[in-house]
């Protein structure tokens, strides 16, 4: 049955467009959802799936957005082309997210007043449970079917390639085939009854193109898993937090697979769940003093509760590697939402003066390699190194470049000093800076029988590690941790400049799980006759040519998702930037940024500023 | 006040162990804590174990937490390097570090503020992980460096210096790591060497997690009357359950004695426990009795010392973790980084 109360000419888009589903959190739909979206993906067009989904494990609204764009645009655009509404829960507002001409499909087995839909969208109603009831006794295959039997319809309404959904369900169900003939059979009889039924095609279509190439799809968490394994993490202590625990699960997967050695069939791994995020981050430092690489994942509340644990391994210098999964604070906040608002508390993390080595991956691509190089930073500045990825990049599947490594590189274990030159009469101070970096020499505890031990304190001391209060060698110790810290500078993976392709005295600076929105929203701003500059950084300490875009540039926006403008904020604080040269443009409701707010706020806040200051 | 370096002068006469050590080679900087601190007894049955068990100073990790206790590692085993981490977690980073390397000695020094307040958490779950180490509480149920506050062991109606009478329930540690799991639990009073020292040895030679409660007086905040972790009251309500010898393995066994009254445990390692029970009923292996008669001996106004439970073969955390023999901190790239053939099968599993 169609239906469409009014005569709507539905918008028409082919290869650019948003779908969205409404779903009941625990009703199975994740993996249907997943595959329609990798359907299209494996015809060739980019795709970027989102989840939305609630802190609860079933009954609540979940949602999962697919971004179909040819062009190639990953960021969350806002607005939904087709809702798919399986939800009665969240229907209204469903309802009122369907851009005007969009498209809603829905079970139409309980008739449904005309009041509960709208008059500037295409209607089309499809008696799901109906035909579940009929096809299936068994509750549960009827609610899971339910879910194949309307991805059978969307690929009729949508021309998705029915035979590569064929073969997603085969390897879906590799080692249990017994379950492909029934989900082949579920996923045909929602394409014909939608054939037959249905106005096939809409206007919304997918078209075989070639714009994906060799890349990857693959969520943050699990890339930086990955770059632990790579970067040579043999120890992992965590305590589960939402948007974290895919990190250090992907690494359990990994290391059984990667990291089991062959002759004896033992582990060159140790994973331990702690008791919570206070002895998580205790372990890491524990193993990273005695010379194994280790790390944590967690989120803002475990940052929270880490933080003397921070300023230990900043004083005592004590390698170690924390993945904050940012998600929406203050306190519990919102779990299940997307923020970037750990930047200060990572940067400053501790009592006392402290600044700590960051790291901002903007996609899974980069949560590898940073993932992999933290541990190499880490050894080599002898200090913790944050890297931060956030709800958005560490849950989501995203587009990326596939992965590399190079097989002739080698762990960058830092200046341990060896048993060798400590044998051969090398002077070895702890905090004796030897080369004028501001990185001293350590040693693994057990390493020479006389020479070599020192004692680790979180109290001051001097260069030979001795206790004391002298306020002159406190003094001393502190410069060298600032000169360490510029150190850092040099190491860290440079700011990446997108320069307007057309002379500008805007400049946008951003970071993290913010690139794909504000790559999109640059091209709408020169569309407007507003071209602008675009600055990533990728790190902190700050590169210099980050003081160098911002003094080269009239107005510079900081584009983030926190209420404060962290990152400015920092900027400000660090590069002794006057307040007023950067313009805040941020995005906090716990949605992923979206190109249409930054260009939206951009513009805005020029026409603005020109009002001002005419 | 500064680090104070110690004479490395000593009696020409001093006798050395198996390794050509003399004790004086075991020893730290000189103690900045009070003249008579239980504390600094306890250092020195350390010191002295280490000595007799010929084991390399180096190969010995010294990890603590924050207080008197805490700071106890500077003034033994100099030549080991030492962790003086944050308060009550020296448990996790002592765990961190022994995954990082089995091949060392880890010796865990706390105090009852450090282990009992606020770092119980800690101490009950690296207990229950069953972590390769010695973990000693200095226990002298006071905040010295804080000027006497009670501590979460101070017994209900103790008095403080001050007069105060403390309300609370103490936490029994050692009823708390039998609980636990620990595979060797013991009892000790800093006064008596003569129990502490093989005590102390047989926990090094124990392979697991093996607790030792030391009472050890505070002899600035308590050490007075009304105080039940005194010199005099411990003294006074002393029970030993059985006197200890360690054996090393290597050493022929030859003394005799009455049947019944000894007992020999071989430990995992080799080493020899020789038992000489002094309560007649009290079986060492058996856990649920043991927190049973520690229990009722409590109620009856005693201080239990001795060896209160021993499992001859414990397991640890690297056991149930299944790693590889290789420190953690030794394996290279070719043991941890499956290179770019391996990479590029991951990515064609993505697409």
């Amino acid at each position: 049955m169609s239906q469409s109360l009014t005569e709507v000419r539905g918008l028409q888009r082919i290869n650019d467009f948003v779908v969205k589903f409404a779903n009941v959190n625990g009703s199975g739909s994740a993996s249907a959802n997943t595959m329609f979206g990798k359907s299209i993906l494996r015809m060739g067009v980019p795709v970027a799936p989102r989840n939305i989904f609630p802190s609860n494990i079933q009954g609540l609204p979940t949602w999962y957005e697919v971004r179909v764009s040819e062009a190639g645009h990953l960021g969350a655009r806002g607005g939904v082309d087709l809702m798919v509404a399986m939800n009665p829960q969240t229907w209204d507002q469903d309802i009122r997210s369907i851009e005007p001409g969009g498209y809603l499909f829905y079970d139409s087995t309980k008739p449904m007043p005309a009041s509960k839909f709208r008059d500037d969208i295409v209607v089309l109603g499809m008696p799901l449970t109906e035909l579940c009831n009929a096809a299936y006794s068994d509750p549960r295959q009827r609610q899971l079917f339910k879910n194949i039997i309307y991805i059978g319809a969307l690929s009729a309404l949508l021309e998705i390639e029915p035979a590569v959904i064929e073969t997603l369900l085969g390897e879906q169900y590799r080692g249990k085939d017994k379950l492909i003939a029934p989900n082949l059979e579920a996923f045909h009889m929602g394409r014909d009854y939608a054939l037959k039924h249905l106005d096939c095609p809409i206007g919304l279509k997918v078209r075989r193109a070639d714009q994906v190439g060799d890349r990857i799809s693959i969520d943050g968490n699990a890339a930086a898993a990955l770059g632990a394994v790579y970067g040579g993490a043999s120890v992992a202590a965590w305590y589960p937090i939402t948007p974290s625990s895919s990190l250090a699960e992907a690494f359990a997967r990994y290391c059984q697979r990667y990291r089991v050695d062959k002759a004896t069939g033992r582990n060159k791994f140790a994973i331990v769940q702690a008791e919570d995020e206070l002895a998580s981050i205790g372990m890491v430092i524990g193993a990273g003093w005695n010379g194994a690489r280790a790390f944590t994942a967690t989120s803002g509340p475990g940052i929270s509760l880490m933080q003397e644990f921070f300023g230990l391994a900043y004083f005592a210098e004590i390698p170690a590697v924390i993945f904050d999964v940012q998600r929406a604070g203050p306190s519990t906040g919102m779990p299940t939402r997307t923020q970037q608002c750990d930047v200060l508390a990572c940067a400053y993390a501790s009592h006392g003066d402290t600044k700590h080595v960051l790291l901002f991956p903007e996609d899974p691509h980069e949560c590898f390699t940073m993932g992999a190089q933290a541990f190499d930073l880490a050894d080599r500045l002898q200090t913790p190194v944050f890297v931060l990825l956030d709800l958005d990049i560490g849950m989501n599947e995203r587009l990326c470049a596939p992965f590399t490594w190079d097989d002739s590189k080698r762990m960058d274990r830092g200046k341990v000093m060896t048993a060798a030159e400590l044998e051969a009469g090398k002077d070895f101070g702890r905090y004796l800076d030897v080369d004028g970096d501001g990185i001293p020499y350590r040693t693994y505890p057990g390493t020479h029988p006389t020479r070599g031990a020192f004692f680790t304190r979180g109290t001051s001391k001097d260069r030979y590690a001795r206790y004391t209060e002298e306020g002159p060698a406190y003094q001393d110790n502190m410069e060298r941790l600032l000169r360490k810290h510029d150190t850092a500078k040099s190491l860290l993976p440079r700011p990446l400049a997108h320069p307007a392709s057309a002379p500008t005295r805007l400049g946008a600076i951003y970071y993290g799980s913010t690139s794909p929105a504000m790559d999109e929203a640059a091209g709408l701003l020169a569309e407007e006759g507003l071209p602008i500059d675009c600055l990533r950084v990728r790190g902190f300490p700050f590169h210099h040519d980050v003081a160098e875009f911002i003094a080269a540039h009239d107005q510079v926006f900081v584009v983030e998702q926190n209420r404060d403008g962290q990152l400015r904020s920092l900027l400000i604080n660090e590069l002794e930037v006057a307040p007023s040269r950067l313009a805040r443009i941020v995005h906090y409701d716990g949605s992923p940024i979206t190109a249409r707010f930054i260009a939206g706020a951009i513009a805005k806040a020029h026409t603005q500023s020109r009002k001002v200051a005419p | 006040m500064t680090f104070l370096p110690k004479p490395k002068l000593h009696h020409p006469a001093l006798g050395h162990n198996a390794l050509g050590y003399t004790r004086r080679d075991y020893e730290g900087a000189i103690s900045t804590l009070c003249a008579g601190c239980g504390h600094d007894s306890i250092s020195a049955a350390i010191v002295r174990a280490c000595f007799e068990l010929d084991l390399p100073p180096h190969r010995i990790a010294k990890l603590s937490g924050i207080g008197c206790s805490s700071k106890t590692p500077t003034y033994f085993l100099g030549a080991s390097h030492g962790f003086n981490s944050v308060h009550g977690r020296m448990p996790s980073v002592l765990t961190g570090a022994n995954l990082a390397n089995r091949e060392l000695i880890y010796l865990g020094v706390s105090g009852d503020g450090d282990s009992a307040s606020i770092g119980i958490g800690q101490f009950a779950h690296a207990m229950r992980r069953s972590v390769n180490m010695v973990y000693i509480v200095e226990n002298n149920g006071v905040y010295g460096l804080t000027k006497g506050q009670f501590s979460a062991t101070s017994d209900k109606g103790a008095k403080s210096k001050r007069g105060v009478v403390n309300s609370d329930e103490p936490i029994d540690m050692v009823g708390m790591a039998l609980q636990l799991g620990a595979t060797f639990v013991a009892r000790s009073f800093s006064g008596d060497k003569a129990q502490l020292v093989p005590l102390i040895e047989a926990a090094i030679r124990h392979q697991g997690a093996a607790f030792i409660d030391c009472i050890s007086p505070c002899v600035a905040f308590n050490n007075h009357e009304g105080s039940t972790k005194s010199y005099d009251f411990v003294r006074d309500h002393n029970q030993a359950v059985n006197a200890l010898d360690v054996i090393e393995g290597r050493e022929e066994i030859t003394v005799d004695y009455a049947p019944g009254t000894v007992e020999m445990v071989q430990q995992h390692d080799g080493s020899w426990l020789r038992l000489r029970k002094l309560a007649d009923e009290y079986d060492v292996h058996d856990r649920v009795a043991a927190m049973d008669y520690m229990h009722r001996r409590h109620a009856a106004g005693e201080i239990v010392t001795g060896l209160l439970y021993v499992d001859p073969a414990p397991h640890d955390l690297h056991g149930m973790l299944h790693t590889v023999d290789a420190p953690f901190n030794a394996l290279d790239d070719a043991a941890l980084v499956p290179g770019a053939a391996a990479l590029e099968k991951i990515n064609a599993g993505l697409r």
